[in-house]
């Protein structure tokens, strides 16, 4: 399943090409609303960064389930063998690689634009970003699954994901807020514990429940 | 049995009030403003007690494949909505007075905000789905997802701010006279009465909603 699906995003580029785009896009519009006064964009980059990633994240994670339907593979997905939350795993695997190019990305531009040297706190801030971004694929991936099956799926998905995903934003703003001033993992692990935690239980909620949403 | 559930709840409900509004002592430094706490109280309470209820709802009607089930837990999401709705106003009105301003990103009332979203959209959800079953599936995984969030909320909000009172019952200050306490229980059983009362009848409309269709 991650394999065919890497395959397809290798393939066709689609889905990596836009959201690229869009990062780019998103970096100055930031620009533009707040203007160019670098203390201001320094006290608010963490949250630019994952309203960055969040946004980028919405668009792509959207689209898991949708390129089934639209290419009508959606019988073959209900009709393969094996428990159906292998996949879910496998979706979320390959969205998560999608989200970590992503951002991986995304954080290039913001050090290029911002003009912020990154390497001395890329390790920590590479620890927030994993399990951050395990959170929201994780939900992310399970109401994808959802709301493809809805109509008005691109109103709906983000309706319901953003209200979930607001312990996982606040978790990830603060941890890294105190890890681009140099501050040690050490004095955000209560907030590491619980990124920990949410991953833990979104991941099992979703392959437990993920049955009951690819039933029809 | 639903009328005299709903008589029992209305005499609840007025002796709360009275209670509460006439026979409860005022309060020394804020004034008659903090009688809202009958109000504002119980309403959380009740808000936390439906998205319980939606949750076992939620897995019994996975597990089991019961309708009732099913409505129990839109019902009981409704309700929770509702209530929590009313606990962001009578807050706001009582903030407005104490505090000096109707909203203010303070823990609990970002806890409460963040339910009243989620929940908002478990509703929205299920209103947007034609196909009673497959609505029925979707909004049992959400409300359990929703649960199980409660708890990631509740901290996370804690950790980033906070200057709510502490919760006054679980830990009674010195000063409490008994009567305070009396007239906070009676509120507590008046809107648990009233919670089952609302739940019952909309999952009775809803049940036969569902029969009008078939």
């Amino acid at each position: 399943m991650v394999w065919k699906d890497l395959l397809v995003e290798r393939r066709s580029k689609e889905t990596l090409n836009a959201l690229f785009f869009f990062g780019l896009l998103l970096l100055f519009v930031f620009q533009f609303a707040l203007g160019p006064d670098r203390e201001r964009l320094a006290g608010t980059l963490p949250g630019l960064l994952w309203l960055g990633f969040i946004l980028s994240g919405l668009l792509g994670l959207g689209r898991t389930f949708v390129v089934e339907r639209e290419n009508d593979c959606w019988e073959g997905l209900l009709l393969a063998p094996g428990d159906k939350s292998a996949i879910y795993v496998g979706k979320l695997a390959g969205n998560l690689l999608l989200m970590l190019v992503i951002e991986t990305i995304l954080l290039v531009l913001f050090g290029f634009f911002f003009n912020l040297d990154l390497t001395n706190v890329l390790p920590a801030l590479a620890v927030v970003i994993a399990l951050g971004t395990v959170a929201l694929a994780a939900v992310g991936t399970l109401f994808a699954a959802m709301t493809a099956q809805v109509r008005a799926r691109e109103l709906l998905f983000p309706v319901l994901l953003l209200p979930v995903e607001a312990p996982v934003l606040l978790a990830t703003v603060k941890a890294t807020e105190a890890v681009l001033v140099g501050e040690p993992l050490g004095s955000v692990a209560h907030w590491l514990k619980l990124l920990a935690a949410a991953d833990v239980v979104y991941v099992a909620v979703g392959v437990l429940t993920f049955d009951f949403v690819m039933e029809g | 049995m639903r009328s005299l559930l709903g008589g029992v709840t209305l005499a609840g409900l007025v002796a709360g009030l009275v209670m509460g509004f006439a026979i409860a002592p005022r309060e020394a430094t804020q004034g008659n403003v903090q009688r809202i706490m009958y109000l504002h109280v119980p309403s959380v309470w009740v808000a936390y007690l439906a998205f319980a209820v939606v949750l076992v709802a939620s897995i019994v009607y996975l597990v089991r494949r019961a309708e009732a089930a099913d409505r129990l837990a839109h019902a009981s999401a409704e309700v929770g909505v509702l209530f929590t709705g009313l606990t962001i106003a009578t807050g706001s009105i009582w903030g407005k007075p104490t505090w000096g301003t109707w909203w203010t990103w303070d823990a609990r009332l970002t806890t409460v905000s963040i339910l009243f979203v989620m929940y908002l959209g478990y509703l929205l959800l299920r209103g947007m789905i034609e196909d009673r079953e497959r609505g029925a599936r979707f909004a049992a995984v959400l409300g359990i997802v929703a649960a199980f969030n409660i708890p990631l909320v509740h901290f996370s909000v804690y950790w980033w701010r906070t200057l709510h009172q502490p919760p006054s019952l679980v830990k009674p200050g010195p000063g409490m006279p008994g009567i305070i306490v009396t007239a906070l229980l009676v509120n507590f059983a008046a809107f648990t009465l009233l919670y089952a009362y609302f739940v019952t009848r909309r999952a009775r409309v809803l049940r036969l909603e569902a029969e009008a269709e078939a």
